[in-house]
């Protein structure tokens, strides 16, 4: 059996679909951008996630912080080491989900590692996810084959499940990775971790190809994409594009500057723009 | 009866398993398939075996402790003495059995994790003996205090590269490591250091080092004319445990005691005991007991024992524990280090700090256990803990002793 996740009940109801149906009506491509939560603090993640929406984004990967976050590169580990310092939990970042939603529509994806979702249990987070207006969670060491004790406990909550796929994948794998999507798949378009590139892999496009094969889910791309012509040439494979360590960067240098939020409005304008170019 | 374990998918129980970014599955599938065909090939065993007996050294002798085990009047104690392998641990048995796979894969080069250096430096020897590329992994943390073994390494032809992510120990080192694993993963063989990680590692490290094991109780046998009554083994990730125990498990007269780091005391951050303070959750590829705060982040860790000094225990030590195979018990560094002072008075034999928790627990209980039979794992040798046994010991830098004239 292949992916039937994109035509089930439960997915077309998710504010995750109903953006990529809208987007593809106009033959669009999504714009995601990757945040730390707490990055440099709880209370400017809410502003944050604003000028994104405002310059473009679509989607916004919330990064829950994890100690060991061994799929990421220098960038975001710095970035987590920042947020935890400033106290952040996924309690605390459902409150950030709950104060962006109330003046927000744009859909949220947490994306972190299994362990603070263990801990903080999977009955109790799918609950207050769902309460704070988030729409899914993707966790980076939640492989597919340990998945099955954890997401039906989201989904029926309502919530999206997004997985990653790999250049490693085979296609044994890549079938069951989009069997156990929904809302989209997450390519990772190279092996390595999450970090800016000077160049696009040329391991994406043979992975689009194989994945369209065994899915008709909307496909994202994510790790070493950084710049406008980089986005744009993501675009022209997928349906959505992943921007992480470029935004993570400029709250770096900021230091919290007040025109961080126009930077990072600007920078998702300047990708959103590209994308449709 | 017990189980035997993993099963097919690396669960010992509810333990172990495979949590790993999507990018390390199809490759740790690779690396599970290409084991489990050499532990079937005669050749692969054969070559592993002789290598083990001419370079490594093994047999080791297992020796017993006449005046330690007079001096503390009860039970007679026996040291499985892997501290005479070459590089001066147990950790080249591991080493020896996993770079003959890297090399059966057609790997060129090879990566490690080292926290004191014993792992590093028995990797950099195999990779050396084997003419392969090695990349070591270490905190910078770690690098400062163990220098010796950070040039040791680089003697042997491996690079070394300082870590500078989060606490800089042991743990941001396996971090590092399965980063670069991630991103090089078509050529390159992570050469895991303990029981732990995503399956294969843990089942496949325990079997390397079962021959601990193996080599004790025929050895046993042959002295004793019976089993023991008891085995002790220090647990950090638990390789030298469960490589002496693993050959045990169905001899349930035989109490299997690990004994975990605790450090300063109790206090989370002040100690590695992991089944004293910790519960289940993931780090670095498996579910076993973890050393966390409230909020899932992972804890740090003290010991002042470098190689028990991690947050997680291997999995299959969690399985044995619940039920109630094995015990665990916690020897702090004031215990461990007069552990080693007395074995090194009443012995002549200078313990690592880690094998020197086992001896700890060992003698707690030898003078209640008159009659009994104890092994102990001597897992490695104290050579590269000498000027941690000096920093704790600084009265030993002056001696007032006038000879008879």
């Amino acid at each position: 059996m292949t992916s039937t996740g994109s035509t089930s009940p439960n997915s077309t109801r998710t504010r995750i679909s109903r953006l990529f149906e809208r987007l593809r009506a106009r033959g669009e491509r999504a714009l995601i951008a990757y945040l730390t939560a707490g990055d440099p603090s709880l209370e400017r993640t809410v502003s944050l996630v604003e000028a994104l929406e405002r310059g473009g984004a679509d989607l916004i990967e919330l990064g829950v912080p994890f100690s060991d976050p061994i799929a990421d590169g220098p960038v975001i580990q710095r970035a987590c080491q920042r947020a935890l310092q400033a106290g952040t939990s996924l309690a605390r970042v459902f409150d950030v989900a709950r104060r962006i939603r109330q003046r927000s529509e744009i859909p949220l994806l947490l994306f972190s590692y299994l362990n603070p979702v263990l801990r903080y249990g999977f009955e109790a987070a799918a609950r207050d996810a769902v309460a704070a207006g988030v729409d899914g969670f993707l966790l980076t060491d939640l492989s597919v084959e340990e998945a099955s004790a954890y997401t039906p406990i989201l989904r029926s909550a309502g919530l999206d499940t997004v997985f990653l796929a790999a250049p490693t994948s085979t296609d044994a794998r890549l079938r069951l990775v989009a069997q156990h999507c929904t809302g989209f798949v997450y390519l990772v378009s190279r092996t390595g971790v999450t970090g800016e590139r000077d160049a696009l892999s040329g391991q994406l496009e043979p992975l689009v190809q194989r994945l369209r094969r065994v899915t008709t889910l909307p496909l994202a791309v994510g790790f070493g994409i950084a710049r406008p012509d980089q986005a744009a040439a993501a675009a022209r494979l997928a349906d959505g594009v992943v921007v992480g360590s470029a935004f993570v960067r400029l709250i770096e240098e900021s230091e919290g500057c007040p025109d961080l939020e126009r930077r990072l409005e600007e920078f998702a304008r300047q990708l959103k723009q590209a994308m449709a170019g | 009866m017990l189980i035997p374990v993993p099963d097919a998918r690396g669960h010992f129980g509810p333990y172990g398993g495979r949590f790993v970014p999507e990018t390390l599955m199809a490759p740790l599938e690779e690396l599970e398939r290409a084991y489990l065909e050499a532990r079937k090939d005669p050749r692969f065993q054969d070559e592993l075996r002789a290598l083990l007996r001419d370079y490594a050294g093994r047999p080791t002798p297992l020796y017993f402790a006449r005046r330690l085990s007079e001096h503390l009047g009860g039970a007679r104690i026996y040291f499985k003495r892997e501290d005479l392998l070459h590089t001066g641990a147990h950790k080249i048995n591991n080493c020896l059995g996993q770079i003959l796979l890297a090399r059966r894969m057609g790997k060129r080069r090879i990566i490690a994790e080292t926290g004191a250096g014993q792992h590093g430096v028995a990797t950099a020897t195999v990779a050396a003996l084997f003419g392969m590329e090695c990349v070591v992994y270490m905190g910078e943390e770690d690098m400062q205090r163990q220098q010796l073994n950070v040039f040791r390494m680089r003697l042997l032809g491996a690079h070394v590269v300082g870590v500078k992510g989060g606490s800089r120990t042991l743990k941001d080192a396996i971090s590092e490591a399965m980063r670069d694993w991630v991103t090089n993963v078509a050529d390159t063989y992570y050469l895991l250091g303990s029981a732990l990680g995503a399956h294969p590692y843990p089942m496949m490290v325990r079997d390397f080092q079962s021959v601990i094991g193996e080599e004790t109780r025929r050895q046993i046998l042959e002295r004793e004319g019976r089993l023991p009554d008891a085995i002790f083994a220090c647990v950090g990730g638990g390789s030298n445990a469960i490589g002496i125990f693993y050959r045990f498990l169905a001899d349930t007269g035989v109490r299997l005691i690990g004994v975990e780091a605790g450090g300063r005391g109790p206090e989370l951050g002040q100690h590695a005991a992991r089944f004293a303070g910790g519960a289940p959750g993931v780090l670095h590829g498996a579910y076993s007991y973890l050393l966390q705060d409230a909020n899932g982040q992972v804890a740090p860790t003290h010991s002042v024992s470098a190689g028990l000094d991690y947050a997680l225990v291997g999995p299959e030590h969690a399985w044995l524990r619940d039920q109630g195979r094995a015990e665990y018990v916690a020897i702090t560094d004031h215990e461990a280090l007069e552990a080693a002072r007395l074995l090194a008075r009443t012995e002549g034999l200078i313990p690592a700090l880690e094998s020197a928790h086992a001896v700890a627990e060992a003698i707690r209980r030898a003078p209640a256990a008159r009659g009994q039979i104890f092994v102990v794992n001597l897992s490695g040798r104290g050579d590269k803990d000498i000027d941690i046994y000096r920093q704790h010991f600084p009265e030993l830098d002056q001696d007032s002793y006038q000879p008879p004239l």
